[in-house]
């Protein structure tokens, strides 16, 4: 718990960042849009409309849409000297206050509709300009209206902000992310609770704006705006902060959204401060394309892939995989030629998609291979994380083993071993280093076609980095075959089953890798 | 000091206004008369384009009102209503003060003119200044509707049948608290109303308005002693066959 919320200033101050960020951008593009509609009538079903569309699109998804969408104004702008970066606080900001518009927008539009006529009528008969109709009357007798449009907004920008953890922005989320990941649900609990109290103290706020305005009490409205102001101040104070102390020196180390990773991040963190000195910082819970994007475009300056992921989902290749150290050296030479990018070393061990059942109902069906599992597969349900169903990996195993189950569930990866230890499926896509295979007595099927391809565990290092730091390449080529997969597994069991946290266990392998050498 | 030349009105092809020729002398009350629909409240509005003419000319103390911003035409007229339409996020001075306030006025100006304003429509200053329009009754409204429409010393005053959803006692008032003011000011005042009595005991001239176009225009006795058509006549006949009826009844009754 203590340990938990040591985090929690940071991830605080980054979820308040985004949140201020989203709410100040939505209310100063939403009441302006809101008023020009209600001026002009013929607009309103319109943009109303555009404005509910995009409010349909789940927040998750339009958060990650942000991603490719500003990488591609990103490229645009490159050529004006513009850098602008692709993951992290800014795809996030910018999801979040598209979807803070329409509660604003739908509010201001209603709230200067319902303004009496004769009030209108009145505005116009004392000689008000258009302007001074506005500001003057339609808008005060609508702030009720728009502020409960920005309370609505308030409250779904906080709880949103929770999920720009894996565009890579640093949020309330991450406790969220990672806490489901490593099953540590204190973690979880202190996100979710923390993401409610600031969403509740954020809306009294507002409310107590909304009251000072609409009572004509200088008191609240002062105590309100010094508040906010102070917010606003901290959070801008903390932002420049944050940027300005990055002066090139720092190396941005990216992990994508399970428990190796977050452990393989710190490692890497700890190998690269240890032998450099340089300061690290870690953007975890990465989406797994994210990461590489990232990458490529130098956001982050190292992560740890798998070379049958980059094989398959980046090179595209299909048909019959190479052997593993093919396959590694097609990366390698793909991934220099291609995007500059450096495959610093291969950890040592693979993590490959492998197919897992339970070792009593393996062993009663007598299944070893895939292919005894193809021949009782109708019988059988798989579950499979979000993305297995449509990688490149299953469609071989389908084409190749003739593999045809009952059904076929995706679910998050965390709940798939307990799905299979409680019977909910019967076959799972594990990873292969995954310590929940032992602790649950799961056994892996063997891929006897050999249709998976080899899934080392391989660094990979940004174009910039590759360049610009070759001591930060030497410090990690020096882990190539460090950790086998006997160590990794343990090590995912310490997290997984044990409740260390990742930071620790990393720690713990780089002073036995120090005494070791 | 208002003349009106050939105003007309038109919505979907129909002339709500068709032609209107009349002019209102300065410190004269003028009454547009007629049944709901008959375009007086349209005349009006375009006297202060409220509602922009289709075509035709107001000139307002020999200056075209089309050529000056309506904004700036509405700050020199005074305009109320029946609804009055009081700020309700105003205090009653700051409503008063509204129009004074548009033109910049000093707001030591402005704080005496409220008062003074208050004291004309018989609102006692140190009471009503603070309050909120939703603490007065609907008269207390139109009394500030007044003074307000009354802020900027205006000398041309339109009222749209101000004291329409008044009691029958507190729109006798006011219609005396009308004729007061109007007399220690001078305002030339264009009154719309479609009640008879209110147009024969506030009117120097009334203009019977039907269908759009002006039926005839003259002094109350005028029209009673030369009503233009049928129409006008049974209309200028009405309230004293009323006040015939009321008092058959009273006389008939024996225990009123």
């Amino acid at each position: 718990m203590a340990e938990q919320l040591a985090l929690l200033p940071g991830y605080l101050t980054s979820h308040l960042q985004l949140s201020l960020a989203a709410l100040l951008l939505g209310v100063s593009l939403s009441v302006p849009l809101g008023v020009w509609v209600s001026r002009n009538a013929r607009l309103e079903s319109g943009v109303l409309g555009a404005a509910s569309v995009l409010q349909t699109i789940p927040s998750l998804a339009l958060l990650a849409l942000m991603v490719p969408v500003l990488a591609g104004v990103a490229a645009g702008v490159a050529g004006l000297g513009v850098e602008l970066r692709s993951i992290g606080f800014l795809p996030a900001v910018v999801a979040l206050t598209l979807y803070s518009v329409l509660p604003i927008l739908r509010n201001t539009v209603t709230g200067i509709g319902g303004v009496d006529p004769a009030l209108v009528e009145a505005a116009r008969g004392v000689g008000m300009t258009d302007r001074q109709r506005l500001l003057r009357v339609e808008l005060p007798l609508a702030l009720p209206v728009i502020v409960a449009g920005v309370r609505t907004a308030t409250v779904w920008v906080v709880g949103t902000a929770t999920l720009a953890t894996p565009v890579g922005a640093t949020s309330l989320g991450n406790y969220i992310f990672s806490g489901l990941q490593t099953r540590n649900f204190t973690a979880v609990l202190v996100g979710s609770v923390a993401a409610a109290a600031l969403a509740i103290a954020l809306d009294g706020l507002v409310r107590l704006l909304e009251r000072g305005l609409v009572g004509r009490s200088p008191v609240a409205v002062a105590t309100a705006l010094g508040i906010g102001l102070a917010l606003c101040a901290y959070a801008g104070g903390a932002f420049v902060a944050s940027s300005t102390s990055t002066p090139g020196g720092r190396v941005t180390i990216g992990a994508k959204t399970f428990t190796e990773q977050y452990i393989l991040s710190r490692i890497l963190a700890g190998r690269i401060e240890g032998e450099t000195g340089l300061e690290t910082e870690v953007v975890q819970s990465l989406g797994s394309t994210v990461a590489f994007d990232a990458l490529r475009s130098g956001e982050i300056d190292v992560y740890v892939d798998y070379s049958g992921t980059i094989w398959a989902t980046i090179m595209k290749r299909e048909g019959l995989p190479e052997d593993r150290a093919a396959v590694l050296e097609g990366v390698r030479e793909y991934l220099a030629r291609e995007h500059g990018i450096a495959l610093a070393c291969a950890l040592g061990f693979e993590n490959t998609y492998a197919l897992a059942m339970r070792g009593d109902d393996a062993r009663a069906r007598g299944v070893r291979t895939i292919s005894d599992l193809a021949r009782v597969a109708p019988q059988l349900e798989i579950g499979g994380d979000y993305e297995f169903f449509v990688r490149a990996e299953w469609k071989a195993l389908e084409a190749r083993y003739g593999l045809r189950f009952r059904e076929q569930r995706a679910m998050d990866a965390a709940l798939m071993y307990q799905a299979v230890d409680a019977r909910e499926v019967d076959v799972i896509s594990a990873y292969s280093t995954d310590g929940r295979i032992a602790a649950l007595d799961l056994v892996l099927v063997e891929d006897d076609r050999g249709v998976i391809p080899p899934y080392d565990a391989i660094v990979l290092a940004s174009p910039q980095l590759a360049a610009e730091r070759p001591e930060v390449l030497r410090a990690l080529s020096a882990l190539s075959g460090r950790i086998d997969e006997r160590r990794m597994q343990a090590m995912n069991r310490a997290v997984d089953e044990q409740g260390r946290a990742p930071a620790e266990v990393a720690r713990a392998f780089l002073e036995d890798l120090a005494s070791g050498s | 000091m208002i003349e009106l030349r050939g105003l007309t009105k038109t919505y979907a092809g129909r002339n709500v206004v068709d032609d209107l020729n009349l002019e209102v002398a300065a410190g004269e009350l003028l009454v547009l008369l007629g049944s709901s629909g008959c375009g007086k409240t349209t005349t009006l509005k375009m006297i202060n384009r409220l509602i922009e003419p289709t075509s035709g000319s107001v000139r307002i103390g020999g200056r075209d009102a089309l050529a000056t911003p309506g904004h700036e035409l509405r700050r020199r007229i005074g305009y109320g209503f029946q609804q009055v339409g009081l700020f309700p996020h105003m205090s009653v001075a700051e409503n008063v003060s509204v129009t004074p306030s548009l033109l910049g006025w000093e707001p030591e100006r402005i704080r005496a003119r409220v008062d003074a304003l208050l004291e004309m429509v018989q609102l006692d200053p140190a009471d009503f200044r603070d309050r909120d329009p939703a603490r007065l009754s609907g008269g207390e409204q139109q009394r500030v509707g007044i003074a307000r429409a009354l802020a900027a010393e205006p000398e041309v005053l339109l009222l749209d049948e101000p004291f329409g959803a008044l009691d029958p006692l507190t729109r006798d008032h006011l219609q005396q608290a009308l004729q007061k003011i109007r007399a220690a000011l001078g305002l030339t005042v264009v009154f719309v109303t479609h009640d008879m009595v209110e147009a024969l005991l506030l009117g120097d001239r009334i203009a019977v308005l039907r269908d759009g176009a002006l039926v005839q225009v003259g002094t109350p006795a005028a029209l009673l002693a030369r009503p233009a058509d049928a129409g006008v006549a049974e209309l200028m006949a009405t309230p004293r066959r009323q006040a015939q009826v009321v008092d058959a009844l009273l006389e008939g009754g024996g225990d009123g």
